[in-house]
Order: C-alpha cells, then structure tokens, then sequence
C-alpha cells in the first residue's frame, strides 16, 4: 500500500480522508468532554482511536496501526468499559463544576496552549521537504521495525518487558483484597446449624410456598399453625419487595361456590 | 495537502485531553483523557518519522503504547481500590491528605 505517492505534498486520496475523517476525531474528542455519560465517552474514545489507526496506515505506519486497533480499542478500551461497569454510575458523571471558576480558566488555558502550538507549527520550516517512508519501508514495515527493535533498541525493549511484568505483579497487588473474616468451612457451618441460638434450623430453611393454583418463590410457605414463614423467601426477593402475602391465597376468601347449571 | 496537518490534529487533541483531565471528575473519564493525550503524542511520533524518512518514530510510538497499556492497568487497578474503600470514582472525593 503506497498512498504517500508523491513526498511532501501527498496524493488526493489521502487528504480526502483525512479532512473527513480529521474534523470527525476532533469533534468526537470534544464530545467526550461534554457528553454527561462515561460509558458515552468511553464509546467516542474508541471512535477517535480507531480513526488514529486509519491515519496511522495512512502515514505507512501499517503495524503501529493494526497494533493501535488491537491493543487499543481492542484490549484497553475493553478494560475501561469493564471497570465501568464494575464501578457502575455515580455522582461524579454529573457535569457540575466542584472548584469554582475551574473551567473558565481551564477553557483560557486551553485555547492559549493550543493556539501556541498551532502558532508554532505553522511558523517551524523544516528547510527540506519531507522524505516519506518508501526507501525506509522498502523491506516491508514490520521488518524495518522488528530490524530497529532487535538492534539499536533491544535494550529499551527489555526494560520495557521487565515494566510491563511489574505492571501486571502491581494490578495483581492493588485489586486484591484480603478477606475481612475466615471462611467457614463446612463442619463449621453444620455446627453452628445444630448448636445456634435455636435448633428450628436444623433441617434447613422451609421451601417457599407451593400451592395447587399457584406455584411461585415469591410466596411464603405455612407453618402447620397456619402462619406464614417469611424466612422462606429468598433474601434478595424481600429486599426488593417482591414478596407476596399468602393470605392472598386464603381458602376461605375465594369463592367457592359453584353456580349450578340449568 | 502537507504531511503536517496531522501534527495540527494532533496538537488539538492534546490540548483537547489536557482540558479533559482539568474538567471532569470521573476518574475514568479523567484516564480516558490521559490516553487521549498519549495518542496524539504517538501520532506526532508517526508523523514526524514519516517527515523524516525512518522508522524511529514508529519504535517510539509502540514504546508509548506499551508504557501507556501498563499505566491503564495500574490505573484502574487503583480506581478499583479507591472505589472500594470509598464507594465513589470522584477525583474530587479522594482528598484525605487535604484535611
């Protein structure tokens, strides 16, 4: 793929791409500051890297780009959007501003370093025009960059496999979590279910409530005496308030009488 | 069309992910930013090894990938940690050391 044809001033093709796809990655970095969501962010994200990808196979960076697709909107993006949901929404989405008068002066400060930059790049004169890739790339791409990472960077590539196993021992560190009490192994919790405050347990919880009409977890069992067993129901249905009266079910306040026929 | 527009694209979205790590208050947005930055910083290395015919740059820019791989992961694994002693990913929250 050759799509710098001339060097310096590149062919059509390239600069159609890049002026539509440019303004697209820009306004899709600016939405990820406005947008209110994170998982919204974390998506444009995802949208502006891959159009770096384009522009890096552009540039006949062909392996930077596919690298840049899987690592990036392949494995990274993957793990930002996992760890949101793991973190779930909170308070910190909203857009308020906690420091007042932050994003004014964030703003100004802003526009003047970019415009500084935009200054300067339009004022720097290289005194050359630009060479291009094609004599460096003349052996293919992965091998000029694999002949470079095996010779003059071979050291900085181990130190750089050495930070990487570091950063996966440090994760490993910092996710775990010791537990705050000892777990109960089995014998324990058998005994604890026979000498616990009261032996009503012993046979295990009753099953919740089961009914010629109606068959549902939802509804609490009868004790013989008539009453319902609340403790029957799963805790997390009760929590959510989904637990139905068993006096709904009530022999004696369901019509039982049959209209004879005629 | 010159090779250099692309350092104009990348200098916005720097300075676009500056103004993001500034604003927002969601640490994973805030991260986010962080890698924007790093991105337009790989794109100006792809850029310039382009401008100057060899392919240091492009070694450059996969070294930053992989620096920045380790840094999201040490990253979230502290967002982790911080959400759960404090049940909140608020840049804003975690300012124990301010009291």
């Amino acid at each position: 793929m050759q799509l710098a044809l001339e060097v310096g001033q590149t062919a059509t093709p390239e600069a159609v791409m890049f002026w539509i796809l440019g303004p697209l990655a820009v306004l899709a970095a600016l939405g990820m500051l406005l947008v209110k969501k994170a998982v919204h962010s974390a998506i444009l994200m995802a949208f502006v890297m891959v159009v770096l990808a384009v522009f890096y196979i552009a540039q006949d960076a062909v392996f930077l780009g596919i690298v840049q697709v899987v690592v990036y909107t392949g494995a990274v993006m993957m793990l930002f959007l996992f760890i949101l949901m793991l973190v779930g929404v909170d308070s910190s989405d909203s857009l308020t501003e906690t420091i007042r008068g932050l994003r004014p002066i964030a703003i100004t400060a802003a526009i003047g370093f970019g415009g500084l930059m935009v200054s300067l790049l339009g004022r720097a004169t290289l005194g050359r025009d630009a060479i291009g890739l094609s004599a460096a790339n003349a052996d293919g791409n992965v091998e000029g960059i694999g002949y470079l990472l095996f010779s003059r960077f071979v050291w900085p590539f181990e130190v750089i496999s050495a930070l990487l196993i570091t950063a996966a021992l440090g994760a490993m560190v910092l996710a775990h979590q010791p537990r705050s009490s000892k777990k109960t192994t089995q014998r324990q919790q058998s005994i604890n279910r026979f000498r616990g405050e009261s032996i009503a347990t012993a046979a295990g919880l009753p099953a919740p409530g089961v009914y010629a009409r109606h068959n549902a977890v939802d509804v609490p069992a009868l004790l013989p005496d008539g009453t319902p067993a609340p403790n029957s129901v799963n805790a997390s249905l009760k929590a959510r308030g989904d637990m139905l009266d068993s006096n709904t079910f009530d022999l004696k306040k369901i019509s039982t009488q049959v209209e004879e026929e005629k | 069309m010159d090779a250099s527009n692309y350092l104009y694209i990348s200098a916005l979205l720097f300075t676009i992910g500056a103004v993001g790590v500034v604003v927002r208050r969601n640490a994973i947005v805030v991260f986010m930013c962080i890698e924007l930055m790093l991105n337009a910083a790989n794109l100006s290395f792809v850029t310039f090894s382009r401008i100057n015919g060899n392919l240091d740059g492009q070694v450059m820019a996969f070294f930053t990938m992989v620096v920045a791989a380790c840094e999201v992961v040490v990253g979230l694994a502290i967002i982790v940690a911080i959400y759960r002693s404090r049940r909140s990913a608020s840049v804003d929250d975690a300012s124990l050391l301010k009291r």
